[in-house]
């Protein structure tokens, strides 16, 4: 038998970005800014959450979706806030995927949230590759990591919208030079927004609520 | 309705857990990696585009990968050759060809490959760059019979 070639030329992604972008025009049906959260492991993407919510939860109804590899042990703590909660466990995965996501807003209550965090699995490596159809992307290195990690890992810094510096009540503690990091991201990408802050202390946060809140505000009147 | 505001009937005290994405067949039981859920989607377009085209055996799949995409040759192939078994690519050949990435300095308006995973520009040793080549990944071609 003659051997064929047919040519392809298509996305390996392809699926994944079709189904992003049927989930991003749900969110966008019902106004919900949808923000793609991803980190190292242990940087503070839940404390960031739970600072968020208890900051915002009077004037914006808030939803959640988490992603790990195993457990609900942080989506425990989002449903004591009386938030609407769904644990993703990828079972080994090292990232969210857009399927996952959209099993994941079936049981949302999609009409009654105005802000939605989908926390993804803690890893600087790959959940950059996959489209969740979030409206924004917000990376949380955090001090004690090390100025270096925007070197390291290029291509997570390059692809976010948004970098929140955590735990710079640790920075007397460790040396880490902010000159060096903020140049490396901004040089990595232009049109990011750094916010240094600490979920621990507070510092800082307040900057990151207006930025939030007028995104909030900015898609409920689209 | 609800108990108390913005807490789902079924969110008492307890937290919806989706599934977890794990489907028995899968070799290694309680481990999906990066490339396993890569390779689904290689295996998955392959099917499609076999099936578009009435072949009855695909015997080769051409992929092009960039370094920034994060995919494992090596990986890739070990799982086809386990979820293509009974489909039209089972025992099919991946060939992959990966491209180097290729950064822009904005400042000194080069094009440069990065060395030992450094970013920085050769001629000025600053970051102020666009990524020119590097994040593709897709499939070029099937070789079918």
């Amino acid at each position: 038998m003659s051997v064929k070639v047919i040519k392809v030329g298509e996305d390996i992604l392809g699926a994944n970005d079709e189904q992003a972008r049927d989930n991003k025009t749900r969110l966008d049906g019902h106004r919900i800014l949808t923000i793609n959260i991803m980190s190292s492991p242990g940087a503070g993407k839940t404390s960031l959450i739970m600072r968020t919510i208890d900051h915002m939860k009077d004037r914006a109804r808030i939803g959640v979706i988490e992603g790990d590899v195993a457990s609900s042990v942080d989506a425990d703590k989002i449903n004591e806030m009386g938030i609407p909660v769904i644990q993703i466990n990828t079972a080994g995965g090292c990232h969210l995927d857009a399927n996952m996501v959209e099993s994941a807003l079936n049981g949302l209550p999609l009409e009654s949230i105005d802000l939605l965090f989908i926390e993804n699995v803690g890893n600087l490596i790959c959940p950059n590759a996959f489209a969740l159809g979030e409206d924004a992307r917000v990376m949380i290195p955090s001090v004690p990591e090390g100025d270096d990690k925007p070197l390291k890992y290029p291509a997570m810094f390059a692809d976010t919208d948004v970098v929140l510096l955590n735990k710079t009540d640790l920075a007397p503690y460790v040396d880490f030079d902010m000159d060096a990091f903020t140049s490396t991201v901004t040089g990595l990408n232009p049109d990011v927004v750094i916010f240094p802050l600490s979920c621990k202390t507070g510092d800082g946060l307040d900057d990151w609520f207006t930025w939030l809140d007028s995104a909030v505000r900015g898609k409920k009147s689209k | 309705m609800f108990a108390r505001p913005g807490v789902l009937p079924y969110n008492r005290g307890k937290v919806a857990r989706q599934q977890s994405y794990l489907p028995d067949r899968r070799p290694g039981a309680g481990r999906i990696m990066h490339e396993l859920s890569i390779t689904e989607s290689v295996l998955n377009l392959a099917l499609e585009k076999a099936r578009e085209a009435n072949v009855a055996k695909i015997t080769r799949i051409n992929l092009v990968t960039g370094e920034l995409s994060g995919v494992v040759a090596e990986c890739i192939q070990f799982y086809f050759d386990i979820i293509s078994k009974d489909t039209v690519a089972d025992g099919a050949e991946l060939s992959i060809r990966v491209t180097p990435t290729m950064l822009h300095c904005d400042k000194c308006d080069k094009d440069f490959s990065p060395t030992d995973g450094r970013w920085t520009c050769p001629t000025c040793n600053e970051i102020a760059l666009d990524i020119v080549s590097g994040r593709e990944c897709y499939m070029e071609s099937l070789e079918v019979e």
